[in-house]
């Protein structure tokens, strides 16, 4: 039976991490993530768990000592945001190639500067090519359900890597919303026990952990990691599926919303799907043919899925919440397109950056960018393939 | 999602905004709602001003946005009304709840133009009788339940008990000043 509770987004990971009852928690705290350690020490006092909960000096560390728990055969976890998901960089290229399937909770803030604390997407985009998996949440429930399937996901014998499992700083991370929890022992049942079939000190057949790879062999690596992020997309669904069957709640790589017969399209992330699915509710009432497509799930990027799910469409916007600084556009908007190179038809395609720094977004400026979308439809021209919505300035946004 | 109830509350830095905003929250997700209680944010420094919200509803809400057009407004201190306009963007329908010894038409100058329902309680005093302190959240909270009525006045009473008796389980005898706080503050606001 589900339990019917109201907590922030940040409670809900910690909670989800307290029925998991991890090995190892390294511990470093940043805004807005911070909550997420706090709790968990809380529940390391109250012995609601065993883990180990180790208070590091900084990321770099927190995310080492992950990386030598996972490797002694542990389930390892942590949290951070923005600063501190930056200075885990060198490290969380490490803890990839190396295989190690760490779980790491990411309270979505921009970064510096100017200094900010509020959500975007700038910390976990620039970490997009790190090997990590990147899972996205449009609120608390989607954070704690995508937080029960990470360790599975992660440690998946044919993908064994590290995963993100993001959520939108502050609007998820601090924002309490009713959510369905899980009993502890059906939490426990869902995840299972970690057995590793390789770690340093098996006595049978004992691991390295990190060694030099001459280009002989680093190539060879590489590709193994590139297979197993490709092989990761079949366990995501796979989990998702067995999550479905235990909890009842549905999961996808993508979540397409009313996009059935849908004219114009939205492709965008977290929290801010949700607050377009209302501008879609209204569009739909008046007759307008509007509809989104949430991405999930970022690495593996869902590209084909994305490219299938629009290729009806007369006109689609990808709303990038980082910048990204290639002068012609974000992330999201550059491999949604790149993915519908191939398509026999396709609709046309704006970016909008959108959100940066806590800028906030409402129904009004999801409903302002279905109304550009019409105009392109009807007078067929694109105007700026690349814009910036809900600057202090209207005169220079998105009409 | 006519039926949904938008709240937004203005306060200092550590008055307590967002526990009031949280408990409102929790009282509504009580009586069986859909609930969302989030804070907006700034560089964190005591004193400075501060907005929560709310939105309550018979549906789960999707939206994530800040509230621009509340149904109603909590003031938590009056004094935010001489550099915040706290009535932007609020309702004809709706009401501002301020913290306040004044009467409600003392303070409509303030107000920059709004033409609507100005109510007023007197938390300070109604704190300081029944908890012998300045704590302005649980008068307010009492008050915004009776004018907006987005909980029913007599089965939030009824939660908020189980609620501080579960809350305070380890110092019992502030329980019935804070109960006694929410019966004077729901009678006791003018407009």
């Amino acid at each position: 039976m589900s339990i019917r509770d109201r907590l922030s987004g940040n409670e809900a990971i910690a909670t989800a991490m307290r029925q998991i009852n991890p090995d190892v928690f390294a511990m470093f705290p940043i805004t807005p993530s911070t909550e997420i350690p706090q709790y968990f020490a809380q529940y390391v006092a109250d012995g609601k768990v065993d883990t180990e909960f180790i208070t590091v000096e900084s990321e770099h560390s927190s995310l080492s000592a992950c990386m030598g728990a996972e490797a002694a055969g542990c389930r390892a976890v942590t949290a951070t945001s923005s600063a501190g998901l930056a200075y885990m960089n060198e490290v969380l290229y490490v803890a990839a190639s190396s295989r190690l399937p760490i779980v790491l909770a990411v309270s979505c803030r921009a970064l510096t500067g100017p200094i900010n604390i509020n959500h975007d997407y700038s910390d976990s985009m620039a970490e997009r090519d790190s090997g990590f998996i990147q899972i996205y949440a449009e609120n608390n429930q989607e954070a704690y359900d995508n937080y029960l399937q990470a360790h599975r996901i992660a440690e998946t014998a044919d993908v064994r890597l590290p995963i993100m499992i993001c959520e939108d700083g502050f609007i998820t991370s601090h924002a309490i919303e009713n959510i369905e929890l899980e009993e502890d022992d059906a939490v426990k049942a869902f995840v299972g026990e970690y057995k590793p079939e390789h770690y340093l000190l098996k006595e049978e057949n004992p691991l390295a952990v990190g060694p030099y790879g001459v280009s002989g062999y680093y190539m060879e690596a590489r590709v193994a990691q590139a297979e197993a992020m490709k092989n990761a997309k079949r366990a995501i669904l796979d989990v998702a599926a067995d999550f479905e069957r235990t909890f009842g709640r549905k999961y996808g790589l993508i979540e397409e919303y009313c996009m059935e017969d849908a004219e114009l399209a939205i492709v965008l992330m977290g929290s801010s799907a949700g607050t377009a699915k209302a501008a879609v509710n209204e569009l739909r009432a008046q007759g307008v043919k509007a509809g989104l497509v949430k991405v999930r799930v970022f690495r593996p990027f869902p590209g084909e899925e994305i490219a299938q799910a629009i290729s009806h469409c007369k006109a689609v916007a990808v709303l990038d919440k980082s910048e990204g600084f290639s002068g012609c556009g974000g992330p999201l908007f550059a491999e949604t397109a790149s993915m519908c190179i191939n398509l026999e038809k396709r609709p046309k395609m704006v970016d909008i950056v959108y959100g940066l720094g806590g800028r906030d977004f409402t129904v009004d400026h999801a409903k302002r960018v279905y109304r550009r979308l019409e105009k392109i439809v009807a007078t067929g021209e694109v105007g700026p393939i690349y814009s910036h919505m809900g600057q202090r300035d209207l005169r220079e946004d998105v009409q | 999602m006519s039926e949904m109830i938008e709240i937004r509350w203005h306060g200092r830095g550590g008055q307590g905004a967002k526990t009031a905003s949280q408990l409102l929250a929790d009282a509504a997700f009580m009586s069986g709602k859909y609930v969302q209680s989030f804070p907006e944010y700034g560089p964190e420094r005591s004193g400075a001003p501060i907005t929560a919200y709310n939105r309550i509803s018979e549906e789960r809400c999707s939206i994530h946005s800040n509230i621009y057009e509340p149904d109603y407004v909590a003031v938590v201190d009056e004094t935010l009304l001489d550099s915040v306009n706290v009535t932007a963007g609020l309702k004809a329908h709706g009401a501002v709840i301020i913290n306040t010894e004044k009467n409600p038409e003392e303070l409509r100058a303030k107000l920059h133009g709004y033409e609507g329902r100005i109510c007023t309680i007197d938390a300070r005093a109604i704190s300081q009788k029944h908890l012998g302190a300045y704590f302005p959240n649980t008068p307010m909270l009492a008050a915004v339940v009776a004018v907006s009525k987005c909980v029913d006045p007599y089965e939030f009473l009824k939660d908020m008990e189980t609620s501080y008796r579960h809350k305070f389980a380890k110092k019992p005898q502030v329980v019935e000043g804070n109960l006694k706080c929410l019966s004077e503050a729901m009678k006791g606001v003018k407009g």
